[in-house]
């Protein structure tokens, strides 16, 4: 480190080579990434987010939902648990049999030979295989997110940050848009000690008219609007809600395969 | 005598003659250099770390809203412009963008300007920059607060707002390095190869993820995989350079003793640019798995420059000189390598597998970097600007007991927000992991995240009392300005009646 020279090149061929490393080589590998199949089918994976689901993600990115709630699962493993598709010609033996083993939490060898002594009583077994973890043991997938869930997101809101529950698959847990839309206007109404700020300013408060607006929210019976009002939400709201449905990150696929 | 012990007996040598250059009469020529150094960098300085004042005492205003949210998430609730998910990356950015970096660019100057004995010159471009790098955090808050982040953390800034920083970067950077250039003193000393790599490093690291996350985005997860290399170069490695480079000129001054020692600092130099340029990756993301893979081996070998750090601070302070500078400065400059040393092993840490999934998507993370920005980069640039401030300017602070009780207070209160976060953060990872209900683990982070809102409040007071000690600098400065002004538009006029004697000299004659 003789030279103002020196210095720079050293710190270029540093930088330069985790640049190669985690800038160039990732848009290699993944940059013209293509829509996959879901395993053991043709529908295709994913899909763009139609009208007002891709709408709301700039919703969501806007008001920095991504600073408290993350959109990707773990899973720690996969296990594999048997059942009996078809009890046989001879249901007593094989049930008596059933009774006598493990059936679940298995591994893929352990699975194998129960499904044969099942298949020599007679019976006719299906291994299924499924994802283990906390997440996923809380519900809150099926599975791990993969690279390919985020194919169309821009930006892709991953969070670093659990201060709310994960929302990958949030579309799949409260597919209700009512739930949704009340629960962003009042968490604490919906869920009880909930820490999320209220997104009232996304919603009309206003009186009811002649008739009753058809879009207005139907709370629970213990939340009590000023009588003679209603709550209606606006174009971003449902926009938000739109998205958070469209959340659905559950399909198997080739690099997270898990039984249907 | 080898290569290295010559280079080694250099690096000796040029320290005793700097400190030597504070040691000779107030009238001797090298004073009389140092000092037009000093003049010559007055303006920017004074620009730069008055605006990084402000947005301290903003951020921290900011970052208080956010965490009294989570109290009561009713609090401003009506207010899009104040909602949880763009104050907390205003606050964030407004610490990194409004205050670390200037700060460190305006310690950069100085410290090259000194090393170098060459004053800068044109200093009027860096200024312009200066205003310029501050016009676009004003832009880049304004923009987060209105809803155009661009949704990248650590990124948020939107396009304008980082093409205003972007060539704000490259004027100061580009003047520094002319300075670096021009240095009289042609000995390179180790915060010189910190400094300058960081010069270098953020331009690259910004414009990569300006151009690949904004202006033309990758596509899918691509995004977060260089998301999370930015945020690594950033908050780890540039912040390492300037950090240490400071300490590492600091440390020595201060205990009188030179750095111990020449090879260990050209170890952690090298180590740390090397590999602590590709961690970051987080185990378990829904990447390709050779990338958090990587990261983590890079991870274990970053420990290397990490513990050369600590046996750096470690040696250079032992023994030191019973004439050595113990007291202000020192304390802040101390106090930060130290934090250094905590946050990169908690940084680290977070790459083992076995403890990230504990870690991972809690509040340790905040923790940790709360601790790498404040507890670490801003302190140290704290006591850098106490010491140097006043020299620029020729003028004492106007409040010195202010800077001890700010070194208290951001004390606790990095304490107070680290401790109590970081342990809340494990409580609610192993909470998360064992199938605890939600609303039970957020009930459960919740004592502790009440007792890192004070150390916050505290970390407020501090950054209001910094702000006042340069307002009070700056304004002390302005009113010497005027008064010179007015005895220069003065002075012919007294030259005209020379008979009358003033008042002072009737005093003296009495």
């Amino acid at each position: 480190m003789k030279s103002g020279f020196g210095i720079f090149l050293a710190a270029f061929i540093a930088l330069g080579g985790s640049w190669c490393g985690f800038v160039l080589a990732p848009v290699h590998q993944l940059g013209g990434a293509q829509e996959t199949t879901v395993l053991n089918s043709t529908d295709i994976y994913p899909l763009p987010r139609s009208g007002e689901g891709g709408l709301g993600l700039q919703v969501y990115r806007a008001n920095g939902c991504a600073a408290c709630h993350t959109e990707q699962v773990r899973q720690t493993g996969v296990a594999c648990s048997v059942v009996l598709a078809d009890p046989g010609k001879n249901p007593v033996a094989v049930t008596n049999l059933i009774s006598s083993l493990v059936l679940t939490n298995l591994t893929r060898e352990d699975a194998a030979k129960v499904a044969g002594k099942i298949t020599a009583a007679g019976g006719k077994p299906e291994i299924r295989l499924g994802a283990t973890g906390p997440d996923i043991a809380r519900g809150w997938a099926t599975r791990q997110s993969v690279a390919e869930d985020y194919l169309y997101d821009l930006p892709v809101q991953l969070g670093n940050l659990r201060a709310g529950p994960d929302l990958a698959n949030v579309g799949v847990r409260d597919p209700d848009l009512n739930w949704q839309l009340t629960h962003l206007y009042a968490p604490s109404a919906i869920t009880k000690g909930s820490a999320m700020p209220p997104f009232r300013y996304l919603f009309e408060l206003h009186k009811i008219g002649q008739v009753p607006s058809p879009d207005a929210l139907r709370f629970p019976g213990d939340f009590a609007l000023p009588p003679g009002y209603e709550v209606v939400p606006k174009a971003e709201a449902r926009q938000l809600a739109a998205y958070l449905l469209s959340l659905r990150a559950s399909v198997p696929l080739y690099s997270a395969p898990i039984s249907p | 005598m080898n290569v290295n012990e010559q280079n080694e007996a250099l690096g000796r040598a040029a320290l005793l003659r700097r400190q030597a250059d504070q040691q000779v009469s107030p009238t001797g020529p090298v004073e009389q250099f140092t000092s037009t150094v000093d003049a010559s960098l007055r303006l920017p300085l004074l620009a730069l770390f008055g605006g990084a004042a402000l947005w301290l005492v903003l951020g921290s205003v900011l970052a208080m809203i956010a965490s009294i949210k989570f109290h009561a998430p009713d609090f401003l609730a009506s207010c899009p412009v104040l909602t949880y998910g763009r104050v907390q990356p205003a606050a964030d950015d407004a610490l990194l963008y409004g205050f670390c970096i200037p700060a460190g660019l305006g310690v950069i100057l100085w410290l090259f300007a000194h090393l170098g004995r060459a004053p800068l010159r044109g200093a009027v471009v860096p200024l312009f920059a200066a205003y310029l790098w501050h016009l676009g955090v004003l832009v880049g808050i304004g923009g987060i607060l209105l809803g155009y982040s661009t949704g990248f953390p650590w990124l948020e800034f939107p396009r304008g707002s980082s093409v205003l920083l972007f060539f704000a970067y490259l004027l100061l950077a580009l003047w520094a390095a002319m300075n670096f250039a021009a240095r009289r003193d042609r000995g390179l000393y180790p915060s010189h190869w910190f400094l300058v790599a960081a010069l270098f490093w953020f331009p690259w690291i910004y414009s990569t993820g300006n151009l690949f996350l904004v202006a033309w985005p990758v596509r899918g997860v691509v995004q977060s995989i260089i998301g999370w290399w930015f945020v690594d170069n950033l908050l780890f490695v540039w912040l390492a350079l300037v950090g240490l480079g400071t300490a590492f000129y600091f440390l020595p001054k201060f205990s009188g003793r030179p750095l111990q020692t020449y090879y260990l600092a050209l170890c952690a130099f090298g180590m740390l640019i090397l590999f602590g340029a590709w961690c970051g990756i987080p185990q378990g993301a829904p990447v390709p798995t050779w990338l958090p893979t990587v990261s983590t081996f890079a991870a274990l070998l970053t420990l290397v420059p990490v513990l050369a750090v600590g046996l750096i601070l470690a040696r250079t302070l032992r023994g030191r000189e019973k004439s050595a500078v113990t007291g202000g400065p020192f304390c802040f400059v101390r106090f930060g390598t130290v934090s250094f040393l905590l946050s990169s092993l908690m940084f680290l840490a977070t790459a083992c597998p076995h403890f990230s999934r504990i870690t991972e998507f809690t509040w340790f993370g905040p923790a940790q970097s709360q601790l790498q920005l404040y507890g670490f980069f801003a302190m140290t640039m704290f006591g850098a600007i106490y010491f140097l401030l006043p020299r620029v300017m020729g003028i004492e602070w106007p409040f010195p007991r202010l800077a001890r009780l700010q070194f208290w207070l951001s004390l606790i209160g990095v304490a107070l927000f680290v401790i109590p976060l970081a342990i809340g953060g494990v409580v609610q990872g192993i909470k998360l992991n064992n199938g605890v209900a939600f609303p039970d683990v957020t009930k459960a982070t919740l004592v502790f995240f009440r007792v890192s809102t004070t150390g916050l409040l505290l970390l407020l007071l501090a950054s209001l009392l910094f702000a006042l000690n340069i307002l009070g600098i700056t304004f002390v400065w302005k009113m010497s300005l005027l008064k010179s002004l007015l005895a220069a538009v003065k002075a012919p006029l007294e030259t005209g009646s020379p008979s009358a004697p003033s008042p002072v000299d009737q005093e003296v004659k009495a």
